[in-house]
């Protein structure tokens, strides 16, 4: 089932589909949540991301990648949206659609920023912003099939109401251990002043490198550019860290 | 055929500049490569497409001919600068012929007679975006050209467009080629102007 939601003949996996918005979820003040009815969805696996193409009136169009962030066997598929000011298309995905509303979109894309069920390693996800989005469709995909395979998440945000999934990240599934990191303004009596990510906040998560768990970072460039480089210093293999960079586009 | 997005303004370029940034537009057809050019005989001729289980298709050069072929107009943008409007190609769209591939592969390294090689996502090879074209300007291609057949991605930087395509390799990792290992970038995209890596 999770293999043919990558293989398959290459012509009907990059087709565009229409999908149907039948449900939006608020989970932060920039953020949302879009659910999306795909008729003939092949599936997916945790980690990948579908490309929306949005078109104007006139016919000019564009391009976006988003992160699935629903387990592989949903109902329907959801992608996570954080609006970037002054961006071409997240705030209109974050803001202006209609339940009813079309998107196309087609995928899924990404075969190897990818948790598969069968792994049976460690995992370290580390978050930065909206980077939470695939790490999220891991989550899910554990709690789905009941794999007791122990998570660790570090999630690092600017400020506590930046945090998406909060009820279940906040009443973590067992096996699973989560760590917020605040950048910018930190809960009352949190111990930690707000401070970007450190080497002794990787410290604490990573997994010992002689149990040859696998890392999965992902947000901005150079958040993830930063942690990788943590990872490896407290000696992580380099082949063990997968990483997935969100941009800023242009990168 | 795409659906409108409602409401949906974008942010378009000005439509009367059709030069990306750092570009200016040349009349003539100007040639690069990085070696001699490799004299490609037809009856030998091959495009091979080959996943990452190894599994190879091949066409002959009259397997190709018999394919239905399309006939396009397309802005060139070569990463020495110059551009060049409405170049008329004739070839088969690699939308035909990967339609059948069986791969989970995201990526390809194109090889070339010759040796040269050049690697690109996958999917910037489908939806009407890249051709094996073996016509240009109503005549057969030229072997300074790239002739008997290129690869042709025009969205893309030029040297995307391998000359004498000889296969794609399909497979989940991006493995530079030619340009690439020796800086130029990955992706290539003239609007966004990447020529080279960290661009
Ligand atoms: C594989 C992949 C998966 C992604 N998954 C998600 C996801 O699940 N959720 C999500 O919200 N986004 C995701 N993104 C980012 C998304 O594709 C867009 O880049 C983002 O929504 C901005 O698009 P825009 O049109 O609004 O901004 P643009 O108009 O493209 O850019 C506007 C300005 O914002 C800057 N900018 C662009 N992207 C970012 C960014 N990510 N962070 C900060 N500044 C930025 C640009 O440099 C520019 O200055 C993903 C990107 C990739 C490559």
């Amino acid at each position: 089932m999770a293999r043919a939601a990558v293989s398959g003949r290459l012509g009907e996996r990059l087709r565009w589909r229409v999908a149907t918005l039948v449900g939006q979820r608020v989970e932060t003040p920039a953020a949302r949540t879009l659910v999306l009815d795909v008729p003939g969805w092949p599936g997916h696996l945790a980690g990948q991301h579908v490309d929306l193409r949005l078109t104007a009136e006139d016919g000019y169009s564009t391009q976006r990648s988003y992160s699935i962030a629903s387990a592989p066997d949903g109902a329907s598929l959801e992608l996570t949206v954080q609006r970037v000011s002054e961006g071409e298309v997240s705030p209109y995905l974050a803001q202006d659609l209609l339940d009813g509303d079309l998107l196309e979109l087609r995928g899924p894309v990404g075969g190897w920023f990818v948790w598969r069920p069968e792994q049976s390693e460690p995992i370290l996800l580390v978050a930065g912003g909206s980077g939470i989005v695939p790490l999220m469709a891991m989550i899910r995909a554990r709690r789905q099939l009941g794999v007791t395979t122990p998570f660790r998440l570090l999630y690092s945000v600017r400020t506590p109401e930046d945090r998406m999934y909060v009820d279940e990240l906040q009443a973590p599934d067992p096996g699973l251990e989560v760590t917020f990191l605040y950048t910018r303004q930190v809960p009352e009596d949190w111990p930690r002043f707000p401070s970007r990510i450190t080497e002794k906040d990787m410290a604490a998560v990573a997994w010992p490198p002689s149990m040859l768990a696998t890392s999965y970072i992902c947000g901005p460039t150079a958040f993830v550019e930063y942690a990788a480089d943590l990872l490896v210093e407290l000696g992580q293999p380099p082949d063990r860290i997968r990483t997935e960079r969100f941009g800023p586009t242009g990168d | 055929m795409a659906i409108v997005s409602r409401g949906f303004q974008g942010r378009r370029r000005p439509s009367d500049h059709r030069l990306p940034p750092g570009q200016y537009e040349t009349r003539d057809f100007p040639v690069l490569s990085a070696g001699p050019t490799p004299r490609v005989d037809r009856d030998a001729w091959r495009f091979s497409v080959v996943t990452e289980g190894n599994e190879r298709r091949s066409w002959t050069w009259s397997e190709l001919m018999a394919l239905p072929a399309e006939d396009r107009v397309v802005d060139l943008h070569c990463v020495t600068k110059w551009s060049k409007f409405d170049t008329p190609w004739r070839g088969v769209s690699l939308d035909l012929l990967l339609r059948d591939v069986d791969t989970e592969a995201e990526f390809a390294l194109v090889h070339s007679y010759g040796g040269y090689t050049t690697n690109l996502p996958l999917k910037d090879l489908l939806d009407g975006q890249a051709w094996i074209a073996y016509r240009y300007d109503g005549r057969d291609l030229a072997p300074e050209h790239g002739g008997p057949a290129r690869l042709l991605v025009p969205h893309l930087y030029l040297w995307k467009s391998a000359k004498w395509v000889r296969s794609l390799q399909l497979s989940a990792r991006d493995e530079p080629g030619f340009w690439e290992t020796a800086g130029y970038h990955d992706y290539g995209d003239p609007w966004r102007e990447q020529r080279y890596q960290g661009d």
